[in-house]
């Protein structure tokens, strides 16, 4: 107990002592030199630029993506691409305004104002097309594997055939492994979480879902390893009000300079980069 | 809409043959072991007493789910690893509803008269003897109902294996609604009248043992 209080305080102060850091820099160099000016009369742009603040919803509980710590600032790579964003409107980290933004309330938080735009492992979909618009895709999650790090007989998807492969009841990756993985053995329980026991005790050999939340169990659980190449895909987009095609075709362009330039990767490699191998940039669809 | 369930058929019957292999092997096991625990709490000795009682106390007041989550997450840190599935539901299920039989048939054991079980000890019959050939004859007839209840609430109390890796009829209605998209009002509705099959059926015949057995006393 006692080292982990220190433990804390010690992070405490290097945060502090970043703050500091950023503070004394004057603005940081995360803000682009630009004004309202800028941007088009009466664009989105120019009423954010002009404000010089900007609300955006994320997840606040999904590891390496949208985290709050204890400190009550959200970090990951979701937060760090939204930070870009952001600054290329000309608005400083500070003036963020972070939002909560659990899956099923997306569609209404971009519809109802509470957010500006919502960068929350918001995967493009059709169904979803019809309420909301869609920046980037700006990563491409995708269905992967979680097994015991003394695991060697799985080293991807081919070799999970005969297997028991854990996952929640009725959930889209379990419908993936049933039609296209007959022979692995599904395991289906309530939550992803309560497979983590099971897979301990080697009651099943893997835990199948999205590579983003099964990176998250591994960064908390030193014994775990995500195996072998995601075999779906899953488009991550910045949502934002329908329609609004001025901002989406700026947040793509902001998106395809961060590409270009190595912000993407950076923001990427300090996040969940530290626990995922780091993809190539995805191809933005400007549909 | 019927397509649902015509295209579905062998999902939807795989399911109920589930739920009914989980009803009808914790129900066994369930009748055997409370019967054990209902002569326990009412045996001479004082220790069974007090064991049968703190174990059925605590079952019965233990919400179901917490008794899976400790099979599943608790007991294998003690190094109990019951296979995964149709078993850890089975002796999740058992381990629960057996407080309920027992309690039932205690009540049953009550309603007999102490005449007869002092009738019994004056002709020289053991208590294992008097419990088995004069009080349990009597106690049971007239619980039979509360007892079919008891099964009524594990067929239903089966959907919780659901979260813990059995693929019954709740577990299929999830693997349908997410298969079909729009049609999970259709799909649940075709899960709870597969239980009705079972549920409404058991009401029935509980209602015609109850009127055969039935005595005046």
């Amino acid at each position: 107990m006692r080292t982990r209080m220190t433990r804390a305080a010690a992070l405490g102060a290097v945060a502090l002592l970043a703050l500091g850091a950023c503070a004394s820099n004057g603005g940081g160099d995360g803000a682009a030199d630009v004004d309202a000016g800028d941007f088009p009369e009466g664009s989105t742009m120019a009423r954010l630029a002009d404000a010089g603040s900007i609300k955006i919803g994320t997840k606040f509980d999904q590891p390496l993506f949208g985290l709050v710590g204890p400190n009550g600032v959200p970090e990951g790579f979701d937060v760090e691409i939204g930070k870009l964003v952001a600054g290329e409107l000309g608005i400083d980290e500070g003036d963020i305004e972070w939002i909560e933004t659990v899956s099923s309330v997306r569609e209404d938080s971009i519809a109802n104002g509470t957010v500006d735009i919502i960068v929350a492992t918001y995967t493009i979909n059709d169904t979803r097309k019809e309420k909301v618009s869609f920046a980037g895709p700006y990563y491409l999650a995708g269905q992967s594997l979680l097994t015991l790090k003394t695991n060697t007989d799985i080293q991807g998807v081919d070799d999970i055939g005969g297997m028991k492969i854990c996952t929640a009841s009725g959930s889209t990756p379990e419908q993936n492994l049933l039609e296209n993985y007959p022979d692995a053995e599904v395991v289906p329980f309530g939550q992803y979480s309560d497979c983590l026991e099971p897979l301990r005790n080697n009651q099943v050999h893997a835990i199948s879902t999205d590579n983003v939340i099964l990176a998250g169990f591994a960064a908390e659980h030193d014994d775990l390893e995500v195996r072998g190449e995601q075999f779906t895909e899953e488009p991550y987009g910045i949502g934002l009000a329908k329609d609004d095609t001025d901002f989406r075709n700026f947040i793509n362009d902001v998106l395809e300079k961060i590409f270009e330039d190595g912000r993407w990767v950076e923001a990427w490699e300090a996040t969940a980069g530290t626990v995922l191998p780091t993809p190539e940039p995805p191809t933005i669809d400007r549909y | 809409m019927i397509d649902v369930f015509l295209d579905n058929g062998p999902a939807y019957l795989a399911g109920f043959r589930m739920t009914l292999a989980l009803t009808a092997v914790a129900g066994v096991a369930s009748l055997v072991f409370g019967t054990i625990l209902a002569a326990l709490r009412v045996a001479p000795l004082r220790p069974l007493r007090v064991l049968a009682t703190g174990y059925v106390e605590l079952l019965r007041n233990t919400p179901l789910t917490l008794v899976f989550f400790g099979m599943v997450l608790v007991a294998p840190q003690f190094g109990i690893i019951p296979p995964i599935g149709f078993w850890t539901a089975i002796i999740c299920l058992t381990l629960y509803t057996s407080a309920f039989v027992c309690e039932a048939l205690r009540s049953g054991i009550n309603s007999v008269g102490v005449g007869q079980a002092e009738a019994a000890r004056a002709i020289g019959l053991t208590f294992g003897q008097s419990l088995a050939l004069v009080i349990f004859p009597q106690a049971v007839r007239t619980v039979i109902p509360p007892l079919i209840n008891v099964i009524i609430a594990l067929a239903k109390n089966t959907s919780v294996a659901a979260g813990f890796a059995v693929v019954e009829l709740v577990a299929t209605g999830r693997r349908l609604g997410q298969a079909i998209p729009g049609e999970a009002v259709t799909i649940l509705g075709g899960i709870a009248i597969l239980y009705l099959l079972f549920t409404i059926p058991a009401g029935l015949f509980a209602t015609r043992i109850e009127q055969k057995v039935a005595f005046a006393r």
